[in-house]
């Protein structure tokens, strides 16, 4: 094997005393990408299994990958719709780029359209990835801690949620707060209690409102203001929704939206195959999901005269916005999610019933799957307490007659 | 500990040594309501220098007649009273400036410092040395606010005292204004930021962990 030989021989100039000894978490990060970590668990029963961190990460990783070249196809579709519209385009390198690999502003051409979202998308990725990694390599090297894949996630998870003409100094700066302030600060992967990805977003949300929301920022195409599904649910409800898209569109992904939350359908595949992998836990989708459908069956029962979003059916708001993605690729970080199993469907439910809270009854905010997980975040260590807590009690509980009875 | 007290060392520690902010975390809600702008961080900083200095000299005046039962009491009367003196001022001669502290002023009274600082200090010692400790925490209070002021109004609007400094985008420059911070939040953010950097520069002041972290991949291979 070329790579093997290729890194033992490359291996002691990293150890202690070599000659880049203080780049070890780099030497240590590529290593495993190919081969399994050397250090395994010695002391004490441990289940021994060939899925580890890093190919938990890795598989979550590949798994974004549908949504991801979709939402590339889908964000060059709205663009191409828009500009055979009459809009212009948005001209610069990207205009350039189009021009020289799809040659025009075709609609039905999958390829044109697809070039046209890669050249919004790659950038926002390649920004995410690169100043992500400068914080997390330098974090490693300064603390003595190891590279793993779970920025890989972060970094994907990070860049598909962002809207496709986000500034790309505004990604450098989403994701360095979300690494540095959401996970490194906490002692780096594992011992953060938000998700890093989300976290990141939240802080560009609100720092930079005008760039990260509205009616403009979803569409590449040069003076173009669509409202998204969300925006016109609130405002003229379902009937308004349905007219502007049918459901199936909407489930499918033709509608505009952050680059890779759009498609229902292929984030729900992502979350089967996930949960056949038993990398994603079922009780957490199943919470958010049951927790989703109850609340906002709740909301069209009470029903509303002035807030058309009350009576929105749960298949909409399974299918617009951010929730099938933040339901299969957020609330499921096992990190800051909770632990126990009771405690992750009363996780899964409280962030199903949060985000439709959000969405119906919170004016300001149009979407509240982002809000509603990190508060879940917050919460998720209380939970846990409370269901081991409970789980003492009851195990108490069965032994006090026996004790009742030693008394008598 | 009242021994070794100078003048100097009075003034001085409170500011990095033994931040009342920083290394003691008081006086947090007050640092995170008016510090969107260096003018009221300075204004809430010089007020409660004043009525830190001034309650604690009080307080030390009168030290050996306060009945130990009732001390507490005592205390927050003086620094009620010069608090509500402190407010007259500034609605006197600063009133837009005290319409935008609003109901910060009056809190003074319940901020951890003033009462803190008369509590364990100037219940023990004279009258100079107490108004003096009083000042050097009020520096330490105002250090803070202002660092985090500096930073929120300069990212928050690009401007530092009212000056332009980082032209925005709505007035035809480059800056593109970060509007969270101007919200509360973001002072526990850079107060952290700040204390991050202080403990960097005195590692004393770290806390020892409150129990053992596993050590990582790096020294368990280089152990076998």
């Amino acid at each position: 094997m070329g790579i093997r030989q290729l890194l033992d021989k490359a291996e002691p100039h990293f150890h202690k005393g070599g000659q880049y000894e203080r780049f070890y978490a780099l030497y240590e990060a590529v290593d495993t990408i190919f081969y399994t970590p050397p250090s395994v668990t010695s002391a004490t029963s441990h289940v021994r299994d060939g899925i580890d961190l890093k190919r938990v990460m890795i598989t979550v990783w590949l798994f974004t990958f549908p949504a991801m070249f979709f939402g590339m196809y889908n964000v060059g579709l709205q663009a191409n719709v828009a500009i055979a519209q009459g809009f212009g385009d948005m001209g610069g390198w990207r205009e350039a780029i189009v021009m020289a690999l799809a040659g025009g502003h075709n609609p039905e051409s999958i390829w044109a359209n697809f070039i046209l979202g890669a050249t919004w998308f790659v950038p926002i990725y390649a920004v995410t990835f690169i100043v992500g990694g400068f914080w997390e390599v330098l974090f490693a090297i300064r603390r003595g801690h190891e590279v793993n894949e779970g920025f890989f996630v972060t970094s994907v998870l990070f860049a598909l949620i962002l809207p496709a003409t986000v500034p790309l100094w505004q990604v450098a700066l989403g994701i360095t707060f979300g690494v540095v302030i959401g996970k490194e600060v906490f002692g780096g992967t594992g011992k953060n209690f938000l998700n890093p990805a989300l976290t990141g977003r939240a802080f560009l949300y609100f720092a930079y409102p005008a760039q990260l929301s509205g009616d403009s920022v979803w569409v590449p195409a040069d003076g173009y203001s669509g409202a998204t599904a969300l925006s016109t649910a609130a405002q003229g409800g379902v009937d308004q929704l349905v007219q502007q898209t049918p459901w199936i569109n909407a489930f499918l992904g033709f509608i505009q939206g952050s680059v890779g939350e759009t498609s229902t359908l292929l984030i729900l595949l992502a979350g089967v195959a996930l949960i056949w992998t038993r990398i994603a836990s079922w009780r957490i989708i199943a919470g958010v999901f049951v927790g989703m459908v109850v609340t906002s069956t709740l909301f069209n029962l009470i029903g509303s005269d002035t807030n058309p979003m009350f009576a929105l059916p749960w298949y909409w708001h399974l299918a617009i916005g951010g929730f099938a993605f933040g339901m299969v690729f957020m609330a499921t970080d096992p990190v800051s999610a909770s632990m126990t199993n009771t405690g992750k469907l009363i996780f899964g439910a409280l962030i199903g019933f949060m985000t439709v809270l959000i969405r119906v009854a919170n004016p300001a905010f149009p979407e509240g799957i982002m809000l509603a997980i990190l508060f879940a975040n917050l919460f998720a260590p209380l939970i846990d307490h409370f269901v081991v807590q409970a789980n003492i009690k009851r195990r108490q509980k069965r032994l006090m007659p026996s004790r009742d009875e030693e008394v008598a | 500990m009242a021994k070794t007290d100078t003048a100097g060392r009075l003034l001085t520690t409170p500011i990095f040594k033994n931040n009342p902010i920083a290394l003691q975390i008081l006086g947090i809600c007050s640092a995170l309501a008016v510090t969107n702008s260096m003018q009221t961080s300075l204004v809430m900083g010089l007020a409660v220098i004043v009525v830190t200095a001034f309650s604690n000299m009080f307080v030390s005046l009168i030290r050996h007649h306060i009945p130990s039962s009732i001390r507490i009491i005592v205390q927050m009367t003086i620094i009620a009273s010069l608090v509500i003196v402190v407010d007259q001022v500034l609605r006197a001669f600063a009133y837009g400036l005290s319409q935008q502290l609003s109901v910060f002023v009056g809190l003074i009274i319940t901020n951890c410092i003033v009462m803190g600082r008369a509590e364990a200090y100037a219940m023990q010692n004279g009258p100079a040395m107490s108004f003096l400790d009083g000042i050097g925490n009020g520096l330490g209070y105002a250090f803070i606010l202002l660092a985090v002021g500096f930073f929120r109004e300069l990212l928050g609007s690009g401007s530092v005292f009212g000056f332009t400094v980082l032209p925005t985008v709505n007035d035809g420059g480059w800056y593109v204004p970060n509007g969270l911070m101007l919200l509360p939040p973001s002072a526990f953010f850079v107060i952290g930021l700040l204390i991050w950097a202080i403990r960097s520069f005195n590692p004393e002041q770290v806390e020892k962990n409150e129990f053992n972290i596993t050590t990582n991949t790096k020294t368990t291979t280089e152990a076998a």
